[in-house]
């Protein structure tokens, strides 16, 4: 940012830079924007290597990155050398890391479509109740023991249910193409309300093995991450912050309200049925394995938009890998923290995410007069 | 982008001429079961400013808004000789651009980010090339240059309005259709709207613009449009339409219409 954004943010009025012609090349910004999306890109491999590498058995990140270089039949580097180094990278840590980054990615990127799907800043999934109206759909599948579609059928329930309660929080919190904050907290309210409800039912009527699936859920966790699941969302992850990319351009044309964006030639209806498709899916498949993890989506996209401000071709992007590196961190704190004990990953992230949310709210207040 | 280009493959988009035209007939509106506007005939011709006037209420704003497509509407509106419904919205894009009456916008873009927007239709198009050009000369003409690093929230009312303003002149569409630009401005700004519309029409493109100060509309507009009721009351040249009885009697309070001693055009002043 330079001296002169800066002040202007500020509030100070600041004289013409020059009185000719001003620079609306669009480059000013540019270089911040490359800057953080080459960082985060570095950041996150980077993270991904020290977690692994962290825990009961330490291996040296060298190591790490040796071994995964001798698997891609690249053999380069030393092999780790702690007993049952190998085993416990390949087996425990490497699916769990991958796991963090891939549901941060998810998580990250969702909100930031949500709140431009949603015109609004404070639109995130778990916010409003998506997170756990997709946690009724897949403890309801783990209640009643249904397995008709294997490995998915728990992906599968949760995602109709949050594409459901995406759609239900939509319809309600709208009106006149735009979403008022207070009523979207509070169709969030009545939407989680109904959800715990509902989980609450559920939990009930469940043996006390289902009882243990569903309320690691509600505290988040990614201590059961396989291969497995790390194959389920991965792609789901992947493919949808590249469809949320996709559509960035047009989600800052939304920014301009429904009727502006139309006009500038946005098909707003398709923009919208795709951005919420896509958000449910994300969401559903982050929240299907490893459980209600909230604030990721709402802090992510407001670093980012502090840092390089709210263009949707960058912020979306970044908040997958700032999610994605989130996640990573986090879930190395709730496992290594305490020796021998796991703390809950979402308790961990809500502790952490809910004054920095309250901070927010009162910077943003302060600086702009709220988010009306 | 990838629903874009199944949608190229589906249709080429057909860029538009120099001039585009712009036509209603029978048009009518219904909202909440009641007529709102009725049977309106209008046709907009290249190289001209129309002026929408008439009281609140009036249907000014629907007729502006079916003239884009925004509100159901019976009737027929006509770009370029088509239907609304046969042009793909950003078809329309690159015919018309639309000044609406309220700018929120949801998230902190700078001025010159919401400028740019109004390139928005004409990416993948050879007038891309323009888009530097556009949003700099729109941002001199609606006199924001001195903001376009600013965060748009930040502005007050008037200097959003005319980054609005800008966005839509950068749009460069042959029709511009503007809901109230003045209302928020100032006189030197209102002036300033109406010297840069006149120097659109100027370069053949058609303007409509709804107006409130009927005194603007006697001075800038070639033909002035007097709606009343949802319907059409009379469209011509200002020295026709806004004489003192139809005006006196339209808004329901006594005007006098008198000649400026200089430029001739009518001066329009309630009855005090």
């Amino acid at each position: 940012m330079t001296l002169q954004e800066d002040m202007t943010r500020e509030g100070h009025t600041v004289p013409a830079k020059t009185p000719g012609k001003p620079d609306v090349s669009g480059k000013k910004g540019r270089g911040r924007r490359v800057t953080l999306l080459v960082a985060l890109g570095v950041a996150l491999p980077v993270l991904i290597l020290v977690a692994a590498g962290s825990g009961q058995v330490d291996i040296p990140p060298g190591q790490v990155l040796g071994s995964v270089l001798h698997r891609l039949g690249i053999p380069i580097g030393d092999l780790p050398t702690a007993a049952q180094g190998e085993n416990a990278l390949w087996i425990v840590r490497i699916p769990r890391v991958l796991m963090a980054a891939v549901t941060g990615a998810a998580l990250g990127c969702a909100g930031a479509l949500m709140q431009g799907v949603f015109g609004n800043p404070l639109a995130e999934p778990g916010v409003i109740g998506v997170s756990s109206g997709a946690a009724v759909g897949a403890a309801a599948v783990i209640t009643f023991g249904l397995t008709g579609l294997g490995n998915w059928t728990v992906v599968a329930a949760a995602f109709v249910c949050g594409l459901l309660t995406t759609l239900a929080v939509y319809a309600m919190a709208r009106a006149n193409g735009r979403t008022e904050v207070v009523t979207l907290l509070l169709t969030g309210i009545a939407v989680n309300a109904v959800a715990g409800a509902a989980l609450g039912l559920l939990m009930f009527l469940s043996s006390n093995d289902a009882l243990r699936s569903i309320t690691s859920w509600q505290l988040g966790s990614l201590a059961g991450s396989t291969w497995d699941a790390v194959y389920v969302v991965g792609p789901i992850a992947v493919v949808g912050c590249l469809v949320a990319i996709a559509l960035g351009r047009r989600l800052d044309l939304l920014a301009l309200g429904e009727r502006t964006a139309r006009h500038l030639g946005v098909n707003v209806e398709r923009l919208r049925f795709t951005g919420i498709v896509v958000i449910a899916l994300l969401t559903s498949a982050a929240v299907a394995f490893s459980g209600i993890i909230s604030f990721v989506g709402l802090v992510i996209p407001h670093l980012v938009r502090m840092a390089v401000g709210p263009g949707h071709r960058v912020l979306l992007p970044a908040s997958a890998l700032g999610g994605a590196c989130l996640l990573v961190v986090a879930d190395l704190v709730a496992r290594t923290a305490v020796p021998y004990q796991e703390l809950p990953l979402g308790v961990l992230t809500a502790v952490v995410g809910g004054p920095f949310f309250f901070w927010l709210l009162r910077r943003t207040r302060a600086r702009s007069g709220g988010w009306g | 982008m990838s629903v874009g280009i199944i949608e190229g493959f589906r249709r080429r988009t057909r860029l538009p001429g120099e001039r585009v035209s712009l036509t209603a007939e029978g048009v009518s509106v219904l909202r909440g079961g009641r007529p709102v506007l009725s049977g309106v005939d209008l046709t907009i011709e290249p190289g001209e400013v129309l002026a929408l006037v008439g009281p609140n209420g009036a249907g000014k704003s629907t007729l502006l808004a079916a003239l884009c497509g925004d509100v159901e509407f019976t009737g027929d509106v006509r770009v370029d000789g088509l239907p609304l419904a046969e042009w793909k919205p950003v078809e329309l894009a690159m015919r018309r651009a639309i000044l609406t009456q309220t700018h929120s916008v949801s998230f902190s873009f700078s001025v010159e980010e919401i400028v740019r927007m109004g390139r928005a239709p004409w990416i993948g198009t050879p007038l891309e090339d323009e888009d530097d050009e556009a949003v700099y000369a729109a941002l001199e003409d609606a006199d924001v240059s001195r903001f376009v690093g600013r965060p748009f929230p930040r502005l007050s009312g008037g200097e959003q309005a005319r980054v609005a303003l800008a966005r839509v002149l950068a749009q460069r569409t042959p029709v511009v259709l503007l809901d109230e630009p003045t209302a928020a401005l100032d006189v030197r700004h209102q002036e300033l709207v109406f010297a840069v519309t006149r120097g659109l029409a100027a370069r053949g493109r058609s303007i409509v613009a709804v107006v409130h100060d009927l005194g603007l509309a006697a001075a800038h507009a070639d033909r002035v449009a007097v709606l009343s009721d949802g319907g059409l009351t009379a469209c011509g040249a200002p020295e026709d339409v806004l004489t003192a009885d139809l005006l006196s009697e339209v808004y329901g309070h006594p005007i006098e219409v008198i000649e400026h001693p200089r430029t001739g055009r009518p001066l329009v002043l309630p009855l005090r």
